[in-house]
């Protein structure tokens, strides 16, 4: 007698603590083989494209932050480098500094949250209890300089908001010395940890030609092999004056990318002292009226300030006509903003490119062939954050 | 190539007739081609061994309502080996068809879907055309320029038909755009609609 076996459909979401957020995965299984993944997403899609071209240059900035939002400021740094670069305006050096330094810590902020979340996803719970913790501290320094944890708002083409209020330099040096002891207590969690290594290890495998192929970026590619990183390869703001290491895979498995991780957040403290240390006294922002607002102290005694600042706040500065592709290298991969301006105070276009919209997209063929267990394994070395992908 | 200039006058050289034009800008290139010379432009920047454009980053699409070919596609590339950027981009009208570039760049499938969703762009030889961010049921292509900001339809929970419904969109205060250009003269709609009174008198 023959039975006629039938494959197995199973939804993977939209709520299920595994997905990152508010992904549809629909598996088909045959046994605990996976056969086959379709994810459909768009669930938090929001329409930010459309609404950035019905928005000034200066009210697109918060979109930003809700995109990728474990690492706002990186986000908008790649936005305050497109329009810097259209309306070709230097970026004085200390905002240049706070702007790098603020963009490691958004770096530091998604590796915690990537790694020890991963590390849950596989069955370890102290990490992210530990990592939390940590990024608590970094969403407080966050918190000092733009008022706010999360939706920093902080990038200005041209600088940054305002200057860092007093003392928080010294609080973000400490927190440089104490933090690599905690890197060193997630790693001897995890690094040679049995289980941990028994579900990464030789999972979800990436061949340098395929991370080409399937456009992959940011520890993604890194973790294949292949030495990529925009910091050194296309330096904007003051990277060049930077020493770091770009960390390299070799096997371009899940267990590959989460080292890249880890040794990627040593690297951050590094920048980061390093910015601290270079950093001096000076503006925080182009000085230039028609870009960005005068002091209030100036309001108070110049008309021109005064007609600056209504300008600027109803208006908005207007960008002259051109076409540009700019992007940065946010913890997840090539970040990138095409923004096309046709000469008025808001974007006609602005595409923003996700580098998990392309991680995400090779799901079906990097889990074809492994058991539904390492689905979530999988998903959580993409690093994907459901605010980026869905726009 | 290690150079702009060089890659440029290579392009120009190999492919020709094919370039319409082509411009350096911003430390990037950019050509424009037609639609039909899509695959081979494609195929020749990615395996060319001075070219090297071997990952595509996007796809996009810029709306131009008011011309007659309305969109403007638009593929960035990038070239690790040289370090370099490419724009490439040809203009379409509304109804036409475009070549997908999912057999030479996987990576196409998902870019093309939201080109596809969000602008109506129709790809031949794509395998799996369907709107990727949109809700299940979205009728429409958000992006174009000729959507409304607030959209067509809100959803929300019926209690007496316990479920979620759909319905035409109602707003308390319509989303108002202000002319900021010239404040005095009061926005453009006033103005639209003092110049439909004044033809009226």
């Amino acid at each position: 007698m023959t039975k006629k076996i039938k494959n197995l459909n199973l939804n993977f979401g939209p709520q299920h603590p595994a997905a990152h957020g508010v992904l549809r995965l629909i598996l088909e299984l045959d046994g605990e083989v996976v056969e086959k993944a379709d994810p459909h997403i768009g669930l938090l899609h929001r329409g930010t494209e459309k609404l950035i071209e019905n928005k000034t240059y200066m009210q697109a900035v918060p979109y930003f932050d809700r995109l990728d939002y474990v690492a706002p400021m990186n986000q908008e740094h790649a936005f305050a480098l497109a329009i810097e670069k259209i309306l070709n305006i230097d970026v004085p050096i200390r905002a240049q500094f706070i702007r790098v330094m603020f963009c490691e810590i958004g770096r530091i902020l998604s590796h915690i949250l990537n790694v020890t979340t991963q590390a849950l996803d596989v069955g370890a719970l102290t990490p992210s209890l530990w990592g939390f913790e940590e990024r608590e501290t970094l969403m407080t320094f966050y918190e000092r300089a733009s008022g706010s944890r999360l939706h920093a708002n902080y990038f200005r083409a041209g600088g940054v908001h305002q200057d860092l209020p007093a003392g928080l330099e010294n609080d973000i040096a400490k927190f440089c010395e104490t933090f690599p002891k905690i890197i060193n207590d997630l790693e001897n969690l995890l690094t040679d940890n049995r289980i941990f290594k028994q579900r990464n290890v030789d999972i979800g495998l990436v061949t340098k030609e395929d991370a080409l192929d399937y456009s992959f970026s940011g520890v993604m590619i890194r973790g294949s092999g292949i030495p990529w990183d925009l910091r050194k390869s296309q330096p904007y703001d003051c990277y060049d004056k930077l020493e770091f290491k770009i960390p390299v895979g070799k096997n371009g498995d899940c267990y590959d990318r989460y080292l890249c991780r880890i040794e990627e957040m040593k690297e951050s403290v590094s920048i980061i002292k390093q910015c601290l240390a270079n950093m001096e006294k000076g503006p925080i922002k182009t000085f230039d009226g028609k870009i960005s607002p005068p002091s209030k102290k100036e309001i108070k005694q110049s008309m021109e300030a005064l007609i600056h600042h209504f300008k600027l706040f109803t208006e908005g500065y207007r960008v002259p006509k051109d076409e540009i592709y700019t992007a940065v290298e946010a913890p997840k991969g090539e970040f990138g903003v095409y923004l096309i301006s046709d000469g008025s105070s808001k974007p006609y276009k602005c595409k923003i490119r996700a580098p998990g919209f392309s991680h995400l997209q090779s799901m079906d063929y990097l889990i074809k062939g492994h058991m539904l267990a390492d689905v979530p394994a999988v998903l959580g070395s993409l690093d994907i954050v459901f605010g980026e992908v869905d726009r | 190539m290690k150079n702009l200039i060089d890659l440029e006058k290579k392009i120009n050289s190999e492919l020709g007739t094919k370039i319409n034009s082509s411009k350096i800008l911003h430390n990037q290139i950019y050509l424009e081609i037609d639609k039909e010379d899509l695959i081979d432009v494609t195929l020749f920047i990615k395996t060319d061994k001075d070219t090297k454009f071997r990952q595509l980053i996007d796809i996009t699409v810029v709306d131009y309502p008011e011309k007659s070919e309305r969109f403007k596609i638009v593929y960035l590339f990038l070239s690790h080996e040289f370090n370099q950027r490419m724009i490439l981009s040809y203009n379409i009208s509304e109804n036409e068809v475009i070549s997908s570039l999912t057999s030479i760049f996987p990576s196409a499938n998902w870019m093309e879907r939201e080109v596809f969703d969000m602008y109506g762009v129709n790809f031949k030889d794509h395998p799996d055309l369907r709107r990727i961010l949109t809700d299940y049921g979205f009728e429409g292509h958000p992006l174009r320029k000729d959507f409304p900001l607030t959209g067509h339809t809100e959803v929300r929970y019926n209690e007496d038909q316990k479920k979620v419904i759909s319905e035409p969109v109602k707003l308390e205060q319509n989303y108002r755009n202000f002319d900021y250009e010239s404040p005095w003269e009061g926005t453009k709609y006033i103005k639209d609609q003092t110049n439909i009174n004044d033809k009226k008198n």
